[in-house]
């Protein structure tokens, strides 16, 4: 996950394990006697091992960042504290303040793992979105109008323009909190005719994501049933929660309804408005909304304006 | 142009408001020439239905003239200067609902559909004038309005009748009608009626058309007991007698071979501690509608018999019968009238002769005397049954 790569507290985490792990590793007693513990077998064989697992956790930090990795090193933390509380239980007496400090050091550096691991898991972790909707016409019709990627924005009330850029490739724009936008490539990752198509973000992505859709017939040849599913990353902390406000307070719910426009475009060849909802796919728009009466000829421009298309 | 808006709780007022324009391609603008108001209309006005907004237009029940249409709308269907009959379901006529001729459950039409969907497990359709959990679309009493999908929706109409003869094509007739044909008549059937407002008298007169032996209006208004009266039906008036003994002795001990409930949420009860019982729960939200004549119906009904439901209602319910529907093999079948299916053929009907939709009239005014007319159908003041609202 790319905004985990990018943030400044997991990479300065993950220097800081390797920092620690290296010369655990290759100077195990005097790491030892530096915090003013004996450097008996015992405790080389376990500074090599707390050093092994430094690095591997700057390894996992610095290389494929997930917040499984932060977690691990709480729990490194918590077996660090355990063995230097241990070792200052039965201290004696040499190099004790070395040995003090050194818990105190480890201590702040927990508090800065679990804030890290806490902030950067939930909301800044992956979330999975799925919906389905039955539509009445064939899975090719309905997987043609999904595949003209270009249409999409027509019903998913986020996007504001998707472009082809190559073959399998597109750019896409999605508006975001604060009047800004946030974009990226994406590529077709799978793609079967009437049946099945995925995509994914490319690196560089300001939110990575990807997602699937796949048609399958409905029974009795009723129809096509759709199955949505989409996955994103948002990015974590303050704008992470703005992020998700700004997309709902429930995301499935705008799932739902970016669904349900699609199954009103493919059906009946537009998004229904009414009085009451006239700006169609801007769910945002919606709420609270219009009263249910024509709107006057400065708020139809101002509909105008959002370029959306009258189908 | 005029409109009639819900301004608030208990209170409407003719305002001037922007003229409807197409907003989608397939609308159409209908210069309106008449207009109802309806028993439902009372519900929204009363406040009971969720989702209004100060400055809705009301009214679901109109017809007039096409003066606009948009560019996606097949002109071999509708065409400027049609003269239409427009049905309170906005149906898009290519989901399976509509396939399936359910045009009330149009899947397509409720731009809402999340909010409908919270309420209702699944969403129904958009319908004009009907709170934003329908969809928020612009009602019908006013002098225009817009008509989504209008080469599905309106009934265009070539015949010569006047406007009070077709006018109710576009739900009360309908829903009546309906609310018969649910109850699988067969001929020498008892069927009985709860509420004799226009759905009730057409229920009733619908259910006689289709074969029924007897019919009995359930009502506490002598004036809407004598309207039924006057067209042979016997009526049972619930304020002054038990109407499950009223309805045994009429039929000899079986009870009403089909019921059909055309009152919905705002029932009242002839007897004051089961009214006070429900108002009271409804008072605090522990309810959102009292359901009298439908537990009254399922009770009383025979054995095996069929219940009808096309009385409005929105939420929860309490104390719902379910032994007596479960124990007794009662057929319970309910609906927001699936309108369009029904307009053709009773058009037929009217132009035979078989059914006079006029006579439930009481009341006719222009569009700006609405509030008033408001105010005499709620509080039931003049004998009120119908009205007809002029928009010319
Ligand atoms: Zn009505
Ligand atoms: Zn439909």
């Amino acid at each position: 996950m790319k905004t985990l790569r990018r943030d400044p507290l997991v990479r300065g985490l993950g220097l800081a394990s390797a920092a620690l792990g290296i010369p655990q590793v290759a100077k195990p007693a005097d790491v030892a006697r530096g915090i003013g513990v004996a450097a008996g077998p015992r405790q080389r064989t376990a500074t090599v091992a707390v050093g092994v697992r430094e690095l591997t956790a700057a390894a996992g930090l610095l290389a494929r960042p997930h917040p499984v990795w932060l977690w691990g090193r709480v729990g490194g933390d918590v077996v660090d504290l355990a063995l230097l509380t241990r070792t200052l239980r039965r201290h004696d007496g040499r190099g004790l303040g070395r040995t003090a400090l050194a818990t105190a050091a480890v201590a702040a550096l927990t508090t800065v793992d679990v804030y890290t691991a806490v902030t950067r898991t939930g909301k800044g972790s992956e979330t999975t979105l799925t919906a389905t909707t039955t539509v009445s016409n064939p899975p090719e019709e309905a997987y043609a109008y999904w595949r003209r990627l270009e249409g999409l924005p027509t019903f998913m009330a986020h996007l504001e323009e998707v472009r082809r850029t190559g073959a399998t490739t597109s750019h896409w724009r999605a508006s975001a909190p604060f009047g800004r936008t946030v974009e990226w490539d994406a590529e077709v990752t799978e793609d079967v005719p009437g049946s099945v198509l995925a995509w994914r973000s490319l690196d560089g992505a300001d939110i990575d994501n990807r997602g699937e859709v796949r048609f399958s017939p409905a029974p009795g040849g009723s129809g096509t049933e759709v199955h949505v599913t989409l996955r994103y990353a948002l990015p974590a902390g303050a704008l992470g929660r703005a992020v998700a406000r700004y997309f709902g307070e429930e995301p499935s719910q705008q799932l739902d309804d970016d669904l349900r426009r699609f199954k009103q475009a493919v059906e009946t060849g537009e998004v229904v408005r009414s009085e009451g909802a006239p700006a169609g796919k801007r769910a945002r728009g919606e709420f609270p909304q219009h009263p249910a009466r024509p709107l006057t000829s400065k708020e139809l421009k101002k509909l105008t304006k959002l370029k959306e298309t009258l189908s | 142009m005029k409109a009639t808006c819900w301004t608030g709780p208990d209170s409407v007022s003719v305002e001037d408001v922007p003229d409807p324009s197409v907003l989608n391609g397939r609308d159409a603008v209908v210069r309106i020439t008449s207009t109802a108001i309806c028993g439902s209309d009372l519900h929204l006005v009363d406040g009971y239905v969720p989702g209004m907004q100060k400055g809705d237009i009301l009214g679901h029940e109109f017809m007039g003239e096409v003066v606009e249409v948009g560019a996606g709308v097949d002109r071999s269907k509708i065409r400027v200067g049609d003269r239409v009959v427009v049905p309170f379901p906005i149906a898009c006529g290519a989901c399976a609902a509509c396939r399936a001729r359910l045009y009330s459950c149009c899947e397509n039409s409720n731009p809402n559909a999340g909010l409908a969907e919270k309420v209702f497990g699944h969403p129904t359709a958009g319908i004009y004038g009907y709170s934003h959990l329908t969809g928020g679309f612009a009602g019908g009493q006013a002098e225009y309005a817009r008509v989504p999908f209008a080469d599905v929706n309106p009934l265009v109409v070539e015949s010569d009748l006047d406007d009070e003869q077709l006018l109710f094509l576009s739900d009360v007739l309908p829903t009546g009608y309906m609310a018969a044909e649910m109850c699988d008549i067969t001929d020498g059937d008892v069927v009985a009626v709860w509420g004799a407002g226009a759905v009730g008298q057409f229920a009733m007169d619908s259910a006689r058309m289709l074969g029924a032996a007897k019919v009995i209006a359930i009502d506490k208004e002598p004036y809407r007991l004598d309207m039924a009266a006057a067209q042979g039906y016997e009526t049972i008036d619930f304020e002054t007698v038990d109407v499950r003994s009223a309805l045994l002795d009429m039929t000899g001990g079986r009870g009403p071979d089909k019921c059909v409930d055309a009152v919905g949420l705002e029932a009242t009860h002839g007897s004051p501690h089961v009214d006070f019982y429900d108002r009271a729960k409804q008072a605090v939200r522990a309810e959102s509608d009292r359901p009298h004549a439908l537990r009254q119906a399922i009770t009383s009904c025979r054995s095996g018999g069929v219940v009808s439901v096309v009385g409005v209602y929105g939420g929860l319910v309490d104390k719902f019968p379910v032994g007596a529907w479960m124990n007794r093999s009662l057929t319970l079948r309910a609906g927001q009238c699936h309108v369009h299916r029904y307009m053709k053929p009773l058009l037929e009907r009217i132009e035979r002769g078989e059914i006079d939709p006029t006579r439930v009239i009481t009341h006719r005014m222009p569009l700006v005397e609405a509030p008033k007319g408001y105010e005499l159908f709620r509080n039931k003041r003049e004998n009120c049954e119908k009205i007809v609202l002029s928009a010319r």
